[in-house]
């Protein structure tokens, strides 16, 4: 019971996070001074567009009821129309969702392939050689452009070896797997040193504590202790961590996903960037904002399915 | 199989190298377990005495090692044994028990699952064997609805029925020896008792022998047949709980006989040892106890005495071990 | 100022001391060091471009357009237009090092700010800052600052500007946890006891001991920003041509990555080092800064 109440109270915390990011988004385009229908139409701003769009969002108007208008537009699936595509945004939201879901769950997965086994590797013996080459990936990884390494991964393994789709998302389950192999590597590899660091520091605080002598004492084979006592309990703290960092995991789908010319939402606001499409940018931008909010919550249910001890915690 | 001595820990000497130099925490220490016998070792926080149960499994901290000496069970000498084959005889054939039961339990895995994972391991039992093992052992040792208790973590559990689980844990693979670190000290007086008779009384319908730390004299005297007195990484003096606690052969341990509180005299005002233990990394010239020693003579701030046998198996390290007898004999 | 008690201002804040004594043993640092060391031959070879190269990083020279390395007196060769490379190497160094570098500044100074108040002052004015750092947070920022500098136009204003806005979060995060729990140290008491104003007690006493986690998050941070700043340029929203830097060179380049493969290649290894350089810097200082273990 006391399980539920936590996850209900975080769920109630969301609500004003979760306005707040209709707030900012809403918000964005009233930060220059002057008409936001300019700043919008940037270069296209003629008399006739910008009283257009004044209309349009209702820019006449005092800007809290603007501010309503927008959540109501937003509560009734309305996103507004681009400029661009001459579509309902809501449309392109939709159809551009997937395959970005599917980068951020593919990448998930392989950063996580990726760093437990090493981040294991590195906390089995501190200090040791495979804890300095261990250590060594993080610091390369950490100021690695993902656009760069993605570009070099889709020339070698994609143009020169053949071996992978250079753009696209495929077709069918297979043919995502194989499409978004690349992409997911790439924005994995951005992922992966945050999370080896991470998990390394809670594993060795896990491993210098005292069950775990309480373990070797029994005799535990090392590879049975590593996975059912230092893993399960460092597992903990690293789910936190990726749930913090998954605004980074997002953040580097969007520039993945122009290199590998993947359908989804971050290309989708990219070339909504270029061509001043206003209404996708902010929609772009609130669902990214909600999905986070979203991963966020999840991050502390598994939490709490993961450690029995927070059920008597306050 | 087994000889005459089940446990023989010889001359044993740990390193650590830590910023101030080379310091020995455990230096020279030698001691004999016989089948089924309890043996008691004591002495303040910071004697070595821990580390010396840590050490016979080889369970140090990293950057303390084995320089010298041995500890032979069932002869073989442990210290020198590969990991692999350390870990056969870890919890199957020597038991461990820890003194902070909730640090000591892993704090995300059910309850009956340690304590059936010792006999996964070693006995090669399946899963509903382990199972079953594990229940039989909570109700051997006292914890009620062990069905439903299985399941539990161990923050569930109140002190004393954290330290059960840990005995029944430490008993699940019928260990021929266990070796217990102050398993009552973080407890309540009135649980202590009831686990110290829980100790005492599995040890002696299975036979297995203890070796029992503790820096609470009394507890030593409620289960240990012998005892062996620890300061500053040596072994002091050595006997039977009876000899030693009444007869002691050394300051030390009269000093520590006369700071423990005694029930029979509640009366009787407390007298601490004056002064403090000695830094292990430049211990005192000769005796290391005889900066804080009311006997203390000139011999002894220059002679570094060694363990000796003075009849049967009383040993004792201190020159002049018959101005403490007097003593004793005065108090009476 | 204040003749009457020496008593609370002159009791050195216990953290601030501990760190001037373990500042002393810096160079000991085998991670800090490689690191200055690593960043100080970077700055050299970027701000020492004129001694390093006779060749300007904008000027074009259709004659001479894809020269491979070494050639025809291209240490690295040029670009489809005739840039030399190894000049726009170094001269974007110079401009991509700068920006990160003053990127960084503006987002420490207003978090710290921020962070402090909201630490030393609970309550409410905790509440609401605390609220909407949480709401940029769930942002991630690399969106935001894109979409910023949509609104905000291209150029390199624009990036502090965005940086700033999205930045302050995590150091007004750090600052107010270091300081919620330094506010109640005895010698904030003390200070407070004597009568010293709010401000200086932040400035002078509290700071100086909670500056420090900010400062190790700097150097993160920094790389953050360089990788931010290189990918908008790289997509075109950010510094703007001629102006040379290493975003805008691995865009030019990458239609190349089959046959001139270095021009897209070299400048990307170059923001990998830098980040090495700020990481091991990074890392040197939390390990100096670190509370010895016992």
């Amino acid at each position: 019971m006391g399980r539920m109440s936590f996850v209900l109270r975080r769920l109630v915390l969301l609500v004003p996070t979760a306005v707040g990011v209709t707030i900012i988004t809403f918000f964005m385009v009233h930060l220059i001074p002057g008409n936001p229908a300019v700043t919008i139409l940037g270069q296209h701003a003629t008399p006739s567009t910008v009283a257009a769009l004044d209309r349009q969002l209702g820019l006449n108007q005092p800007l809290l009821d603007q501010y309503w208008l927008f959540i109501d537009r937003l509560f009734h699936g309305n996103l507004g129309m681009s400029l661009y595509y001459g579509v309902p945004v809501s449309g392109l939201i939709t159809s551009h969702l997937p395959p970005t879901l599917w980068l951020l769950c593919y990448a998930a997965v392989i950063a996580v392939v990726i760093s437990v086994p090493l981040a294991t590797l590195a906390a089995s013996r501190k200090d040791g050689i495979r804890d300095h080459v261990v250590r060594v990936v993080p610091l390369i990884g950490l100021g690695l452009p993902a656009f760069w390494f993605g570009l070099i991964l889709q020339t070698w393994l994609g143009t020169k070896l053949r071996l992978f789709p250079v753009t696209g998302y495929g077709s069918g389950f297979t043919g995502h797997l194989q499409s978004m192999f690349l992409p997911a590597l790439t924005v994995a590899v951005a992922l992966s040193p945050v999370l080896i660091r991470s998990l390394r520091a809670s594993m060795l605080g896990v491993l210098g504590a005292e069950f775990i002598t309480t373990a070797r004492a029994k005799g535990v084979p090392t590879p049975r202790l590593l996975v059912r006592h230092v893993l399960r309990n460092a597992v903990i703290p690293a789910v936190t961590v990726l749930g913090i960092n998954i605004g980074y995991l997002i953040g580097s789908t969007v520039i993945v996903e122009q290199v590998f010319a993947i359908p989804g939402l971050g290309s989708l606001m990219i070339n909504a960037i270029f061509e001043r499409d206003f209404a996708v940018i902010q929609s772009v931008a609130l669902i990214y904002g909600v999905l986070v909010v979203l991963v966020n919550l999840l991050t502390d249910v598994a939490y709490v399915a993961l450690d029995p001890r927070v059920r008597f915690d306050a | 199989m087994s000889g005459p001595l089940q446990l023989e820990v010889s001359d044993l000497r740990v390193e650590i190298a830590s910023h101030r130099g080379v310091v020995c925490p455990i230096d020279g220490v030698s001691l004999e377990i016989a089948p089924g016998e309890a043996v008691g070792l004591v002495g303040e926080s910071g004697s070595g005495k821990s580390m010396t149960l840590k050490s016979i499994l080889g369970l140090l901290p990293p950057d303390a090692k084995v320089t010298s000496g041995s500890v032979v069970f069932d002869g073989s000498d442990l210290t020198r044994m590969p990991h692999s084959q350390l870990n056969r005889v870890r919890g199957r054939r020597i038991g461990m028990i820890f003194q902070e039961p909730m640090s000591a339990l892993n704090p995300v895995m059910r309850v009956g699952n340690q304590i059936a994972e010792g006999p996964r391991v070693h006995l090669g039992m399946t899963r509903t064997q382990s199972v079953e093992r594990a229940m039989d052992l909570m109700r051997r040792v006292g914890i009620p609805e062990p069905e439903r208790r299985f399941r539990a973590y161990p923050h569930e559990f109140s002190g004393g029925m954290r330290q059960r689980v840990m005995i029944a844990m430490a008993l699940s693979c019928d260990p021929e020896l266990i070796l217990c670190d102050e398993p009552t000290t973080a407890l309540d007086v009135t649980i202590q008792d009831q686990i110290l008779r829980l100790l005492a009384q599995l040890c002696q319908e299975s036979g297995t022998s203890l070796m029992f730390v503790t820096h609470d004299l009394p507890v030593v005297a409620q289960v240990c047949h012998k005892v062996a007195v620890m300061y500053a990484g040596r072994i002091v003096e050595r006997g039977t709980v009876q000899e030693v606690f009444t007869r002691p052969m050394h300051p030390y341990t009269l000093g520590l006989l006369r700071s423990a509180p005694d029930v029979d005299h509640p009366g009787h005002s407390l007298e601490p040892i004056p002064g403090s233990p000695p830094s292990l990394a430049s211990p005192p010239s000769g005796c290391r106890f005889h900066p804080r020693c009311q006997f203390a003579e000139d011999d002894c701030k220059v002679i570094d005495p060694p363990l000796r046998l003075i009849e049967g198996d009383r040993a004792t390290a201190c020159l002049h071990y018959e101005r403490t007898l007097d003593e004793i004999g005065a108090d009476t | 100022m204040s003749a009457v008690s020496a008593g609370p201002a002159a009791a050195p804040a216990p953290a601030a001391a501990r760190i001037r004594a373990r500042g002393a043993r810096w160079y000991r640092q085998p991670t800090l060091v490689a690191g200055l060391v690593l960043l100080a031959i970077i700055l050299f070879m970027c701000y020492g471009a004129p001694l390093l190269t006779s060749f300007n990083p904008d000027t074009q020279n259709l004659l001479e357009p894809l020269v491979g390395v070494g050639r025809q007196g291209h240490l690295l060769g040029t670009d489809q237009e005739g840039r030399d490379t190894w000049a726009r190497l170094l001269y974007g160094g110079q401009v991509d090092l700068r920006v990160a570098g003053l990127a960084v500044l503006f987002p420490f100074i207003l978090g710290i700010i921020v962070g402090s108040l909201a630490g030393y002052f609970g309550g409410w004015v905790d509440a609401i800052i605390m609220r909407i750092v949480d709401i940029v947070v769930a942002f991630p920022f690399f969106v935001l600052v894109i979409a910023l500098v949509f609104v905000l136009g291209t150029g390199e204003k624009s990036i502090y500007i965005a940086i700033t806005a999205v930045g302050w979060v995590s150091y007004a995060r750090i600052t107010r946890g270091e300081i919620t729990v330094a506010k109640r140290q005895e010698y904030v008491l003390a200070a407070q006891s004597g009568g010293l104003s709010s401000v200086r007690i932040i400035t002078r006493h509290l700071l100086p001991n909670v500056i420090t986690q900010s400062i190790v998050y700097a150097m993160s941070d920094i790389v953050q920003d360089i990788l931010a700043i290189v990918t908008l340029s790289y997509l075109g929203l950010g510094i703007q041509p001629p102006t040379p830097d290493w975003g805008t060179m691995i865009a030019t380049g990458q239609n190349f990555l089959t046959t001139q493969w270095w021009l897209t290649t070299i400048p990307g290894l170059a923001v990998v080092i830098t980040g090495v350089a700020l990481s091991l810097i990074g890392d040197g200082l939390a390990d100096l800064l670190r509370p010895a273990a016992s």
